[in-house]
């Protein structure tokens, strides 16, 4: 008897340093960023491209280049993940395909990200002709940030009570008029959500925009979906690997480190609360 | 009329719904036409297996035995640290959290997730390799061992997060029944609960598994680079993500060497495609298991 407590006890404590163990490490990385970050941020460094090779001047064409390519991928991904999600709650089809599709998506949302760098160089940049460009970069992350929104949006419209859906048809109304005007304005939240969690995922991706999109200095600003762009994440990358001031550009790193760091937290926060929200709402 | 339209709606959004599909097909046929010219120089078993990669050299040599042998020294690093992390965090949730404290800990983890990987590797870069290059006397910082830590860390989140799904998928009746023939609540939570949601457990660590393998930004960062056959955990290694990332930029197009950089991602591509079928498969009879439809 005495024994048994014993072990639980023992066993217990080992899981309460597994969990604390997970926040510690997490927490460090947090707290060093920010911490050797916030000394690099200030109006300068958040307004103006960068100056003497990489050293001085901040990192505005970066931010924006991440929008741009972030707010492309999204535009892309959002009707075609939408769509899928659509089709396999609404339209029910046969169970083969239900099977086949969720295959598919799981295994997309498995490829490493630097595949899809390989596919978007190969047919975006290549075979279309797009170049390195904001373009090719943004198709190329928004096949990554498809899988989020099908599962997002998939959730969201299972939510949907079957009898809304069953009024709305009582009511003389067709399928697709009960999909547009009922079933996805009540699922909006949801995939809105979706939305978010993908933007939070896209904005940090590199490695895809390694050989799509990404200059590692640029003059001045983009001019059109073809151009060349800065990347946050990847201007990380390229202070710590290239250049000759190792220690003016690790600074420059660490803030746009914490930058991105405070957009993608900052971003999955919102998703995360939205989403427990809506599930408030449906479970009480 | 108005049926026509429905119907032309209806094929529309099928159509749409198989672009996942067409892209995962895309994928596979871009990496096989552009990986198979290189197998007209070297043979499958000698690129898989030979030992040396020296693709810039003259005459070259592609042998990617050391990529993979790093790929999956990093890997096995990753798991040794992302296993108790992340099942140790679910189980803790799951088990001792209160509701108060699950309601913080959950979308912490869940957050936590979504930290980037260049970011993760940043931090193995500034801190980490050089306090391990201190603490241990290392000749170099970026090594085996720094990278299966950073990348096990990188893991444990999304281990957690699925693991903890899992669990909450066990029955209430199967505790109680524990419960009531004696069982206290460690001998329920190892006897029971951890067997009842095993496969749950283990398709989250295969989807740990599959993360740290085909993660790239980390490994080009914090791996060192070095593509010979690693001896021990302090050796610098080049995983096959980092060599296809930091080797793409310079191999000229159509070149022998850019042809066995994409047999490099094919070969990553059906390692991965493997582990996600494995769990999908996994996964699927754990619900059959537990009587869950979904």
């Amino acid at each position: 008897m005495k024994k048994r407590n014993i072990i639980q006890k023992l066993g217990f404590s080992a899981l309460f340093a597994c969990m604390a163990a997970n926040i510690l490490f997490l927490g460090t990385i947090i707290f060093f960023i920010a911490a050797r970050g916030l000394g690099a941020i200030n109006w300068e460094f958040l307004t103006q491209a960068p100056r003497d090779s990489m050293t001085a001047g901040g990192v505005a064409p970066a931010i924006v280049g991440t929008f741009y390519l972030t707010s492309g991928a999204v535009l892309f991904a959002l009707p075609l993940g939408v769509a899928c999600a659509v089709y396999l709650t609404e339209y029910s089809p046969k169970g083969w395909i239900v099977n086949l599709l969720r295959i598919s998506i799981n295994n997309l949302a498995g490829v490493p990200s630097v595949v899809f760098g390989l596919f978007g160089l190969t047919v975006f940049v290549k075979y279309a002709g797009f170049g390195v460009s904001i373009l090719s970069g943004s198709l190329t992350l928004g096949i990554l940030a498809l899988p989020v929104i099908i599962s997002a949006s998939q959730e969201a419209l299972t939510a949907v009570p079957q009898s809304t859906r069953e009024a709305s048809l009582a009511l003389g109304a067709t399928q697709w008029e009960t999909i547009r005007r009922v079933v996805l304005p009540a699922a909006l939240p949801g995939i809105l959500t979706g939305v978010i969690l993908s933007v939070g995922r896209v904005a940090g991706e590199t490695a895809p925009i390694l050989f799509t999109a990404a200059a590692f200095y640029l003059k001045g600003y983009p001019h059109s979906v073809f151009s060349e762009v800065m990347a946050l994440p990847y201007h990380i990358y390229a202070l710590m690997t290239e250049g000759t001031h190792p220690e003016i550009q690790t600074r420059i790193a660490y803030g746009s480190s914490l930058l991105l760091l405070a957009l993608v937290l900052s971003v999955s926060m919102l998703a995360i609360f939205i989403r427990a929200r809506q599930r408030k709402t449906y479970h009480a | 009329m108005n049926k026509k339209k429905e119907l032309a709606i209806k094929y529309l959004f099928t159509a749409l719904a198989f672009a996942s599909l067409v892209f995962l097909i895309g994928i596979v046929l871009v990496l096989f036409k552009e990986a198979l010219p290189i197998f007209t120089k070297v043979s499958p078993g000698a690129f898989l297996f030979g030992e040396s990669w020296y693709p810039t050299a003259e005459p070259p040599e592609f042998g990617i035995l050391p990529l993979i042998l790093a790929s999956l020294w990093v890997t096995a690093g990753a798991l040794v640290i992302c296993v108790p992390l992340g099942v140790g965090s679910a189980l803790y949730l799951h088990e001792l959290a209160g509701p108060r404290q699950r309601a913080v800990l959950k979308p912490v983890i869940e957050i936590l997730a979504s930290v980037p990987s260049i970011i993760y590797g940043f931090f193995g870069m500034v801190i980490l390799a050089p306090l391990l290059q201190n603490s241990f006397d290392l000749p170099i910082g970026l090594c085996v061992l720094t990278t299966g830590i950073i990348l096990g860390v990188m893991a444990a989140p999304t281990v957690a997060s699925i693991s903890e799904d899992a669990l909450s998928y066990v029955p209430r009746s199967f505790r109680e029944a524990s419960f009531a023939v004696g069982a206290d609540r460690w001998q329920t939570l190892t006897k029971v609960i951890i067997p009842a949601a095993g496969s749950g457990i283990s398709t989250a660590i295969i989807l740990g598994m599959s993360r740290a393998i085909g993660e790239t930004m980390t490994v080009l960062m914090v791996a060192g680079g070095s593509a010979v056959i690693p001896r021990s955990i302090f050796d610098p290694v080049r995983p096959m993500t980092a060599a296809i990332a930091a080797e793409m930029g310079e191999a000229p197009v159509g070149s022998d060497h850019y042809h066995a950089l994409f047999a490099i991602a094919l070969i990553l591509f059906l390692i991965t495609f493997v582990f996600n079928i494995a769990a999908e498969f996994i996964s699927r009879r754990f619900r059959l298991k537990l009587g869950l439809s979904r």
